[in-house]
């Protein structure tokens, strides 16, 4: 069965606060895609999931990192799509840890993947194909635990190679670096696999560093025409404690401080009261961290 | 014997030696990282360091926290999106060697980074998981892998096979039909193992300066193969550790300086 094309379930690019995008485009039970590899991680859009207490989710994500956390950990979270999860240089993911480990807040249903199975499970999606071929996977116990991986012979060649089922979120949220009035949408530097996962998807989310008049973009820039994104909200910093190139450096220490504040059930759960649910907005939330 | 370096830093710097001048590298975070960049910060300036964030000829001058950091991109060559880095780089066959570090290792090299203990479902250990990790250890021409020697990480049989290396030895690999060799070496705190040419079972072939082939075979979890010449490491030379603790100083400054 051939799908729709993708273009047909989405209206142009509305730019709107990100309360009001997250209201209209994130529902409870949905399949929620929030991309970025280390660079451009939407962090704001995921404080205000957990803000609007959304549930039952499967997320989906490469490589999830302290916001997965912080969505597990406040009990948004159904189930994990994923292929590596840790906080980068830093260790564990203490509340992913804890879900998987001992089903605290809630048990987590989890698909496990490789990071190029991953990639092309995005890239069939927008490509609107129903799966994504690669060389991977052979010989390993992924396999064993995820009836999604399947192995195929090349019609060509005679070749056995692995078959994953295309990512189709209901929607995507990412984060770049800025947008102009109409809603075109330009990153650059680390972009990962966020441009597949917004085409995969029926809905999206962008939040942008900045709205400018003309992106001044040169040709071949990563731009997501405004007529493939729906939202676009301007979050200054929205992406910290990870990094926006161009506007600040990834705070590694704050990655590092997780570490503490995630390590035990009480100190998160105060920590997420005092610094999101009780914050009306990203802003409020700096302005608490940073103890003004 | 009282020696002036750590056996980390000697496990980083035997690692480091194993890298070929201009070889494209596809390099793991941790260990496989400042390895990486301890080489080409000495003995191999041309390395092509190759990070999964889609980063290639990266040239940091700190080591990255994460694999993405500003720090990689900014020094690249080029930067890609992950699915061509997957694609069209690491299973276009174009990386000659890859760095790996694990949590569980067995004898024929296979490692583990996804759970230890209980079960996949209810492990006692919830590991991140393969990541990259097994394009890499299947698609690169060869394979390095770097991580403490001690029994819970030398173990006899795997909790969780993540990464495939030479399987149940032999002929396995091949027979799999996976691009790349597999593992060649194995460089740990205590000295380097290295795959049998034809069983493919790990052969420790060099201890470092004083430690002795009893004390490998007592950390590691199964009945140790000993090559019958066992070499000993060359301490690290001055210029070595001093590169490596500059390195590691201006590390810990920059990623502390933050916040």
């Amino acid at each position: 069965m051939i799908g729709f094309p993708s273009w047909q379930n989405r209206g142009l690019a509305h730019i709107t606060t990100l309360s009001q995008a997250i209201r209209e485009s994130v529902h409870d039970g949905d399949v929620v895609a929030l991309e970025g590899f280390t660079h451009l991680i939407p962090y704001a859009a995921g404080h205000e999931i957990v803000r609007q207490g959304k549930k039952d989710l499967t997320v989906i994500r490469m490589t999830p990192d302290v916001i997965y956390d912080m969505l597990i950990g406040s009990g948004c979270v159904k189930k994990i799509v994923f292929s590596w999860g840790g906080n980068p240089g830093v260790g564990s993911l203490h509340r992913l840890r804890d879900a998987v480990e001992k089903d605290w807040p809630k048990p987590i249903e989890v698909e496990e993947h490789a990071h190029a199975g991953m990639a092309a499970m995005y890239a069939a999606g927008a490509a609107n194909l129903p799966f994504g071929v690669l060389r991977g996977y052979i010989g390993t116990d992924l396999t064993k635990y995820n009836n999604r991986i399947k192995f195929i012979d090349c019609p060509f060649t005679g070749e056995k190679l692995a078959a994953v089922p295309a990512h189709r979120p209901d929607v995507t949220v990412i984060h770049a670096q800025k947008a102009d009035r109409k809603g075109n949408v330009q990153m650059w530097g680390v972009v990962g696999v966020q441009k597949e996962a917004v085409l995969a998807a029926k809905r999206s989310i962008v939040t942008v560093e900045e709205i400018v008049d003309d992106l001044q973009a040169p040709p071949n820039a990563v731009v997501l025409p405004y007529w493939v994104v729906g939202h676009v909200c301007e979050v200054k910093g929205g992406a910290f404690p990870s990094y926006a190139q161009g506007y600040y450096a990834r705070n590694n220490a704050f990655y590092k401080r997780w570490d503490d504040i995630s390590k035990d059930r009480e100190t998160f759960t105060a920590w997420m009261e005092k610094h999101i649910k009780n914050t009306k907005d990203f802003a409020e939330f700096k302005r608490v961290l940073e103890g003004k | 014997m009282s020696l002036n370096y750590t056996s980390d830093e000697m496990m980083t710097i035997a690692a480091a030696r194993k890298i070929r001048n201009g070889a494209p590298l596809f390099v793991g975070i941790g260990l496989p990282s400042a390895a990486a960049n301890l080489a080409r910060q000495t003995h191999a300036p041309d390395t092509i360091l190759i990070y999964e964030s889609g980063t290639i000829g990266a040239k940091p001058s700190v080591l990255p926290l994460s694999i993405g950091d500003g720090e990689l991109s900014e020094t690249a060559d080029a930067v890609v999106s992950i699915p061509e880095m997957f694609a069209y780089w690491l299973q276009g066959g174009r990386v000659a060697l890859g760095f790996l570090g694990a949590a569980q290792i067995d004898k024929y090299a296979n490692i583990n980074s996804t759970v230890i203990g209980g079960t996949y479902q209810k492990p006692k250990v919830r590991l991140p998981g393969a990541g990259g990790a097994q394009e890499i250890a299947a698609n690169c021409g060869e394979v390095l892998i770097t991580l403490r020697h001690n029994k819970r990480a030398f173990v006899e049989k795997l909790d969780f096979l993540t990464s495939g290396g030479h399987f149940e030895g032999g002929d396995s690999r091949s027979k799999r039909n996976l691009p790349g060799r597999g593992p060649t070496a194995v460089i740990t705190d205590l000295g380097i193992l290295e795959p049998h040419p034809e069983t493919k079972e790990l052969t420790l072939t060099n201890v470092h300066q004083g430690v002795t082939v009893e004390q490998v075979v007592a950390e590691t979890g199964w009945a140790l193969k000993v090559a019958e010449q066992v070499g000993t490491t060359e301490p690290p030379t001055e210029r070595e550790l001093a590169v490596l603790r500059d390195l590691n100083e201006r590390t810990a400054r920059a990623h502390a300086g933050q916040q």
